[in-house]
């Protein structure tokens, strides 16, 4: 067995399987929140990447683009609580859930719309190359890029676990996503919190949206990517932060290693389901994922 | 007589715009009393309790008669969140404390809606842990694990971390062990006199709310039936056969016609 090699394929799954984490970032945030599985956070990625690409187009530098951009998500997670959840408080969650499908549609819509729907190329600075350092002394080649969005990874999750766990407002989120009406009753105000959490949430697929769209270019299949995220929830836990990148690492390893090594004994192409078999694997022996909050029940 | 510091009058409350549960219940609650809300399943307790808390919107009711004062101020068109800020704070049937966080993190979930110093917080922690000391013992594990007890605690000292002039207090024996039960009326007797909070209590534990009540409201099919002084109602014939399953002298029969008429006036 060439152990370069092995190791050249599993970080490099790991470094994609960041990518993932972030997508899984978004459902998660909203998921703890308000118990709905965000359909739209696909689409909010996607509108997110378009309206950054689009900025630059019109000749903004990238820092200004990705303010607005900014800005822009944040005010759309705002109005998606006050226009569509709002109205819903109390409502069954498969309720929201369904209104989180048509919001998708909404998103996608609105994003051609606007942007149009060729494909646009967003350049962050830097490539997908391999780190050169790096090359040199160990012969293992790691992209830049991938590097990069791991830094930016770690820095999103640290922030925001220490945000859920140390702040007035992070608590305020767990007691909302543990008991709507008991959060009430004690005087948290739910809308508010909920349009905090959708504001956030469009913050991370704006950096999700960003990166992705650096990557494979901004187009409509990046609202695809909600589906590639759903394994990394599973695995990981819908409740938990740490849970979404420890899910991401396994799916990303995992799906490289398997199409590297088991790929060719079944003819290829087994990374694009070799995720979804781990993670009903997991369903099977731990339902809440690895790290989700456990499902207490008084007996 | 004390100034009343809540008076609900005459309020009509419908679900989902057909059922019709109250059907014009009043009642005052005078400053630093306990009142108790008695009566079967289905006498429209909780609704009450949750009308005046404004946790009715959640649950697709609505006031459609009647108005709710809180120290002279309408309140029945608050949100939940302004009405504990203004110091009423409710405590839900069946407890709802926060699952996944732990016993101190329900407590301080409580103070959210309060604009004052940490130290202030941690001080007013110490003094909910001076009437719950349970709690302190298991301030770090989850609610979730605690017992039935434990989790009606923490849900009172929660509430009380709000620091509220009033407390809705539904249904605390839910599920208790009776020794479980006096410990916790116990204590919220001691909040009343000591701290001066009010409360509203909704309990079908006849007996022992009335014990520690000063004044009494029984509600039956969306009506307050009777009402009056907690002894007065204690000592009551028509109370004590229907609630409390004492009936005085030998057993009565359906055909006993004066029986009939008087249970028929309960039910009416």
């Amino acid at each position: 067995m060439n152990w370069q090699a092995f190791i050249e394929v599993l970080v490099g799954g790991l470094l994609s399987g960041v990518m993932y984490s972030l997508v899984a970032l978004g459902f998660v945030l909203i998921y703890k929140a308000s118990g709905v599985f965000n359909f739209a956070q696909g689409s909010m990625l996607f509108f997110a990447a378009m309206t950054c690409a689009g900025l630059v187009g019109k000749g903004l530098p990238l820092w200004a683009a990705a303010l607005v951009s900014l800005v822009v998500m944040v005010a759309l997670g705002l109005a998606v609580e006050k226009f569509v959840l709002r109205p819903m408080v109390a409502q069954p969650e498969i309720s929201l859930f369904m209104a989180t499908i048509g919001l998708s549609f909404v998103i996608d819509g609105l994003a051609q719309i606007i942007w149009g729907s060729t494909a646009m190329k967003l350049d962050l600075g830097v490539e997908d190359m391999p780190l050169e350092a790096l090359m040199d002394k160990t012969g293992i080649a790691v992209s830049q890029f991938d590097l990069l969005a791991a830094a930016v990874a770690a820095v999103l999750v640290s922030g925001l676990a220490v945000f859920f766990s140390k702040t007035k407002v992070g608590r305020a989120l767990r007691a909302v996503a543990d008991d709507h009406q008991a959060a009430l009753a004690v005087g948290i105000p739910l809308q508010r919190i909920w349009g905090i959490v959708w504001g956030v949430a469009g913050f991370v697929a704006l950096v999700a949206g960003m990166l992705w769209g650096a990557r494979n270019g901004v187009q409509f299949a990046l609202t695809s990517l909600a589906l590639k995220a759903l394994p990394v929830l599973i695995i990981g836990g819908f409740t938990s932060v740490p849970g979404a990148i420890v899910g991401g690492l396994i799916v990303g390893a995992s799906e490289k290693l398997a199409e590297v090594y088991i790929g060719p004994h079944v003819g290829g192409g087994i990374e694009a389901w070799f995720p979804y078999i781990l993670a009903l694997g997991v369903l099977l022996i731990r339902p809440e994922g690895l790290f989700g909050e456990k499902i207490i029940r008084r007996i | 007589m004390a100034t009343p510091i809540l008076a609900v009058n005459n309020i009509e409350v419908i679900y989902d715009h057909v059922i019709l549960v109250l059907k014009g219940v009043s009642l005052t609650v005078e400053e630093g009393r306990i009142v108790a809300l008695l009566g079967a399943n289905g006498a429209g307790k909780s609704t009450t309790l949750k009308s005046i808390s404004t946790l009715l919107k959640g649950e697709r009711g609505d006031i459609t008669k009647g108005n709710i004062e809180f120290k002279g101020e309408r309140i029945d068109h608050l949100t939940p969140a302004d009405l504990v800020k203004k110091g009423v704070c409710q405590v839900m049937e069946g407890r709802h404390c926060f699952a996944h966080l732990s016993i101190e993190e329900n407590l301080l979930t409580g103070a959210y809606s309060r604009k004052v110093p940490g130290s202030q917080i941690r001080q007013d922690l110490e003094m909910v842990y001076g009437y719950f000391p349970r709690l302190k013992q298991r301030r770090t594990s989850l609610a979730a694990y605690t017992s039935g007890g434990e989790q009606q605690m923490c849900a009172i000292g929660r509430a009380l971390m709000a620091r509220p002039t009033m407390i809705l207090l539904d249904e605390p024996s839910m599920g208790l062990a009776p020794q479980i039960v006096e410990e916790v009326f116990a204590i919220v007797k001691s909040l009343n006199e000591k701290e001066g909070v009010s409360f509203l209590l909704a309990e079908q534990n006849t007996m022992v709310a009335l014990r520690y009540a000063d004044y009494g409201y029984i509600l039956e099919n969306g009506r307050v039936v009777m009402n009056g002084p907690a002894d007065d109602l204690a000592t009551n014939e028509d109370v004590k056969e229907f609630y409390l399953g004492v009936a005085s002298g030998e057993r009565k029969s359906f055909r006993d016609t004066k029986f009939y008429k008087r249970r028929k006036r309960w039910l009416a």
